[in-house]
């Protein structure tokens, strides 16, 4: 019996399927169609660097390069009653989650963490649309009121980014009452005068565009991001004529009055902090990255954080 | 004349052959048609019953369109005095889809606000079938706000297949409106009282229906999505209503279990539409009992009863 084989050699396969090996090397702008290396695209936050389209972004993508030193500890979010409903349609919703759970590697489409920007603590929560299109049931409304909570009880601004598709059907009128329930969580933020940042991304639609995410104090979209309550299809069924290019597009909805800013993703660290710096009347901060702060070295890290 | 539903088939025949009986009874002096024409109104009676015993989810939602269901008009000029309509939302236009205004309900000075879905074809076009657009949610915003500046108790009937997806809407702001309503929902500091009369659909009803107290007409579906909408996304073929409406858990029964709706309405036998006067009294009466429930409560109490009843909800599933 030959023990490299038997023995070595498996484990040098987990070796190698544990490390970030991504199946393309390249990735093609869905856009524009230009080939971008894997890890240019990362550095440029999915950013496509020759015609500017914003590509999805994990959450965890995301608070990397949003918190300072890219630290932040994740805020454990209290567990919904899985599958109330027994829903089922051609799949079960146990195994619709199942599945979701393992494309992403994520337990349900909100994270929300605590860390820095520019040495302002902030709470932040994201919205993840490679789970089940970002889609709002009982997890993300409760990780919404926790996010609220702790802002609170930290005395924190809310960082939202919002990304979804609507409503998780599979939770049926569990899902739209999720519209109250993230309310009640924005009332609080407002009722301790707390800022309130929503940043809308590709696609914010349906219930989602509906409640929280309308309710901020101030509303930044990510350029072309569709954000609007009935989605561009269902309208043309409706009115029976083409819709305008351009239309629900974020920069259509900052001609309209609905947003505050369209802002690049990767301008958005700066524009936020500045932003949140101002409504909490701190002074000027230093622009730029800066290393984790030293006293969050004490809290425990999120897994995730890069230990270096 | 009752216009009868895909299923209540066989009922219209049993119906029309005994109405067609006395039309020849009438005519005909020699024939005794009393017996065999009751015989069939007892048939079809029976037949009611069985039908309407068990009906199936996408059954309700058949019976919650029903264009003979009462609606919001009708239970606002039956249950209520000195009605006084306001309209405007003070900023674009006054959205028909939605009415409300000044009104007495039992002689004390309530706001009522709700869908009104139209009952012709002019009417219909009119009240854009109940869908609202972004003036209609403004309407009921700045009524809100006002019954809450006077302490005057709010009632909303809800009655929409959810709200207008129509360019100007979208463009004026759908989703804004529709926060903006559920956000004065849970601000005002007096009692709000919501009763689901035909369909609940998806955020144009939860606008209205963040309330200290909801009601469901027995017959009547409140849903995130319709059975259409969502058997085409998920079955991906809207002929799978059925299945889609079962999946859903949109009828009152199942919404009472899920602890989203506090009391269930009956309804007359053969729906609310074979009964208008018995059904509206039935609804005045359950807002009645309802805002006396809230009676004495003061601004501050109702508005956090509000905010816990929904951060509560859902906790339990179906076993609540
Ligand atoms: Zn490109």
């Amino acid at each position: 019996m030959n023990w490299i084989t038997n023995y070595v050699r498996p484990r040098i396969n987990s070796i190698f399927s544990r490390r970030e090996t991504p199946e393309n090397l390249w990735q093609k702008c869905d856009e524009c169609g230009t080939m971008l290396f894997h890890r240019e695209l990362s550095d440029n936050l999915n950013v496509c660097s020759s015609c500017g389209h914003h590509m999805a972004i994990t959450p965890r993508e995301r608070f990397r390069a949003l918190f300072d030193g890219a630290v932040f500890n994740e805020i454990n979010v209290p567990e919904p009653k899985a599958d109330p409903l027994n829903f089922r349609d051609q799949k079960r919703y146990p195994d619709r989650m199942k599945a979701a759970q393992k494309s992403t590697g994520e337990k349900e489409a909100m994270l929300v963490a605590t860390g820095e920007i520019g040495r302002t603590p902030v709470v932040a929560i994201a919205q993840d649309f490679s789970f089940m299109g970002g889609s709002m049931g009982m997890y993300v409304g409760n990780a919404i009121i926790a996010a609220a909570q702790e802002a609170v009880k930290l005395q924190r601004p809310l960082i939202l980014f919002s990304a979804a598709g609507g409503a998780r059907m599979q939770e049926g009128i569990l899902s739209l009452m999720q519209m109250p329930r993230t309310t009640v969580a924005v009332q609080m933020l407002k009722e301790a005068g707390l800022p309130y940042i929503v940043v809308l991304t590709h696609p914010t639609t349906g219930g989602v565009t509906a409640s929280y995410a309308m309710l901020g104090d101030v509303h930044i979209a990510e350029p072309n991001a569709l954000i609007c309550f009935a989605g561009p299809r269902v309208i043309e069924q409706t009115i029976r004529e083409k819709l305008p290019e351009g239309f629900q597009r974020a920069e259509y909805l900052l001609d309209h009055g609905m947003l505050d800013r369209v802002t690049p993703r990767g301008q958005m660290r700066d524009e936020l902090i500045g932003i949140v710096r101002m409504l909490l009347n701190l002074p000027p901060a230093i622009k730029g990255d800066l290393p984790a702060p030293d006293d969050t070295a004490t809290e425990t890290p999120a897994e995730d954080a890069p230990k270096e | 004349m009752t216009q009868y539903l895909d299923f209540e088939k066989p009922l219209a025949e049993i119906e029309g052959t005994a109405e067609e009986l006395r039309a020849m009874g009438r005519q005909n002096e020699d024939m005794d048609v009393t017996e065999e024409a009751a015989a069939l109104d007892a048939k079809a009676a029976k037949l009611l019953e069985e039908l309407y015993k068990s009906l199936t989810p996408w059954r309700k939602c058949q019976v919650a369109r029903h264009p003979q269901r009462p609606h919001c008009r009708d239970y606002i000029e039956a249950l209520f005095t000195e009605y006084t309509p306001l309209a405007g939302d003070r900023n674009f236009a006054d959205d028909h889809a939605v009415m409300g205004g000044l009104a007495r309900l039992n002689d004390r000075p309530v706001m009522v606000i709700g869908h009104e879905k139209g009952n012709d074809t002019k009417s219909r076009i009119e009240r854009n079938f109940g869908m609202a657009r972004p003036e209609g949610y403004r309407k009921a915003v700045r009524l809100m706000q006002m019954a809450g500046k006077f302490g005057l108790p709010v009632i909303t009937l809800v009655d929409t297949p959810g709200a207008y997806p129509g360019k100007g809407a979208e463009e004026r702001g759908q989703s804004e409106a529709i926060a903006r309503a559920t956000e004065t929902c849970l601000q005002i500091g007096v009692p709000l009282v919501s009763v689901v009369i035909g369909e609940g659909g998806s955020g144009g009803a939860v606008a209205f229906a963040t309330a200290n107290r909801v009601a469901m007409l027995e017959h009547s579906v409140y849903s995130v999505i319709s059975p259409e909408g969502c058997a085409s996304i998920l079955w991906k073929d809207s002929e799978k209503m059925r299945e889609a409406a079962e999946a859903l858990r949109l009828t009152a029964d199942d919404l009472k279990k899920l602890g989203v709706i506090d009391r269930i309405i009956a309804e007359p036998m053969g729906g609310a539409h074979r009964g208008k006067a018995e059904t509206i009294a039935a609804v005045g009466k359950a807002i009645a009992d309802m805002l006396g429930q809230l009676d004495g409560k003061d601004a501050t109490t109702l508005i956090q009863e509000r905010r816990k009843k929904f951060l509560d909800m859902g906790a339990t599933g179906l076993a609540a």
